[in-house]
């Protein structure tokens, strides 16, 4: 076991993935409370989904899939949070139809790109081994910027999680907010489709802050306390994914799954 | 000066008066009860008095000011507050966020705030459960809380929509008596929607009635005539006899 945990860290590509997954799990710790406060689950699982179609686009284009990731996931948080401001289509109808047309998308302009097969799996279901150095510079870069966001923006989001309403009444900028925190919430959902795969992307962003929820009293332990589950997840899992040799995206959910509902019996 | 003033206001929604001519003049003194049916425009009304939605005719000033200027000397509490009963936030941080239209954007709370969400909480009898979780507070407790969040900011004025909504009868009781005390020991002057004329007749200093037309005549009274109108239905219907009659008997 202890030889196998070095063994572990000797390459280079385990240490990537675990530095990926570590500035990942603050990013999940951070926006994942906002995102179950907020009750938009959905709304960050569409995200995800629709994500798909601009990675397929910039894998057509010979771009980086990334890149035309964040820009899709972006176009589709607007898009949801301005739609459901005028109130005509209702918000779960957006979703569903923002969600369904991303994935289509996404598999038709990946099948068309030559050769992508074996990536098409791993943009589904997550391939932590093939994070790159730059990926990870890319996600500690956007972890830092919404540090400082929701560092200066605290209160703000606050008053917006728990009574927006009330928000709106005293000149908060309610919408202003909530289309900046769906679009933080596209930013983190692309890093971690690089993990855990666009369709498991919502449990790594939910479950370490529904965890840390039960446990913990107030926002910044709660937040805390997600981060850190977060990082014990990606650990356990690659670790676990590297010995039995199992994809490392679902053995990190299997393992944030367990613990979620060992956590939950626990709680009652 | 005066605390609100309101001429041939007119507010319309698809080509259809939602507020229509209303006048209405209130002193820093005063504790007006707001009453009418539903869909009258109530709480649209109090949203003019916001600054949230702008009137289509006619003038209003709070404090002598636009109602956006003015809105960091008014307090508000919503109706009935719907919030996540298990969200992680303490009483004290539930009326630090009433600091925020004197703050602004960015700008963290200081000590000067906290000490405000202290005296707010002691002016509601809450400053023993300020490091209590909200959602484990009873609902009339919540209510007290939310009334702290209107108040943290030193307002001059306070608007409050149907504040005793779900809030059971012994502890609406003690809610009046709050208000009462604001209105009279801080001078604190009182917009209140409600529905419950009974409460409203024993403790505002002045009533009017609203259904698009605003029936006021400042003074307590309204006339029998005055209901009619608003709610289209006899009096009795409204101010069911005694004990609390909003109205004077008549002959």
């Amino acid at each position: 076991m202890i030889e196998l945990q070095l063994d572990f860290f000797q390459y280079d590509f385990m240490r990537t993935a675990l530095a990926a997954g570590l500035a990942a799990s603050v990013l999940c710790g951070i926006i994942g409370i906002y995102v179950i406060l907020n009750k938009i689950v959905f709304i960050s699982d569409g995200i995800a989904h629709a994500a798909f179609g601009g990675i397929g686009l910039g894998y057509f284009l010979g771009f980086d899939p990334l890149v035309f990731g964040i820009g899709s996931a972006i176009l589709t948080a607007l898009g949801i949070g301005v739609i459901s401001h005028r109130a005509r289509v209702s918000e779960d109808t957006a979703i569903g139809v923002f969600m369904a047309t991303g994935m289509a998308l996404g598999v038709m302009l990946l099948t068309l790109s030559q050769g992508y097969a074996r990536d098409l799996y791993g943009y589904l279901f997550g391939n932590i081994l093939a994070v790159t150095g730059s990926d990870v510079l890319m996600i500690s870069i956007l972890t830092a910027i919404i540090l400082v966001l929701v560092y200066l923006l605290y209160k703000e989001f606050l008053i917006l999680s728990f009574d927006p309403i009330y928000g709106e009444a005293i000149g908060l900028p309610v919408q202003g907010l909530r289309l900046l925190l769906l679009t933080m919430v596209a930013f983190s959902v692309v890093v971690l489709i690089k993990i855990v795969g666009i369709i498991m992307v919502i449990a790594l962003l939910t479950i370490p802050g529904a965890i840390s929820r039960q446990h913990m009293k107030g926002l910044p332990a709660i937040m805390a306390g997600s981060i850190f589950l977060g990082a014990v997840f990606v650990t356990i899992g690659l670790l676990i994914s590297y010995m039995l040799d199992v994809p490392s995206g679902a053995t990190i959910i299997l393992t944030a799954a367990l613990v979620f509902f060992l956590s939950t019996i626990a709680s009652r | 000066m005066t605390t609100v003033s309101i001429k041939g206001l007119w507010v319309c929604r698809a080509e259809h008066a939602v507020l229509e001519d209303i006048n209405l003049e209130l002193e820093p003194s005063d504790f007006l009860g707001l009453i009418g049916p539903n869909g009258g425009g109530k709480s649209t009304l109090l949203k003019v008095m916001l600054g949230l939605i702008k009137p289509d005719r006619g003038e209003i000033k709070i404090f002598g000011l636009t109602p956006e200027a003015a809105r960091g000397r008014v307090g508000y509490m919503p109706q009935k507050t719907m919030f996540d009963q298990s969200f992680p936030v303490k009483v004290q941080d539930v009326v630090l966020m009433g600091r925020y239209s004197r703050i602004g954007l960015f700008h963290r709370y200081g000590p000067e705030d906290r000490a405000a969400a202290r005296r707010a909480l002691e002016a509601v009898k809450m400053d023993d459960r300020a490091e209590r979780e909200i959602g484990a507070l009873s609902g009339g407790e919540q209510q007290r809380v939310f009334v702290a969040r209107s108040l943290v900011s030193d307002p001059e004025l306070l608007l409050l929509d149907e504040p005793t909504a779900g809030v059971d009868s012994a502890q609406q009781t003690e809610f009046y008596d709050l208000l009462s005390h604001l209105n009279h020991d801080l001078g604190i002057a009182i917009v209140m929607v409600s529905h419950d004329v009974t409460a409203i007749s024993k403790y505002v200093s002045k009533i009017a009635c609203l259904n698009q037309r605003l029936y006021y005549h400042g003074s307590k009274e309204i006339t029998n005539e005055d209901i009619e109108k608003a709610y289209g239905c006899p009096v009795e219907m409204i101010a069911h006899g005694t004990p609390h009659r909003v109205l004077r008997e008549h002959d």
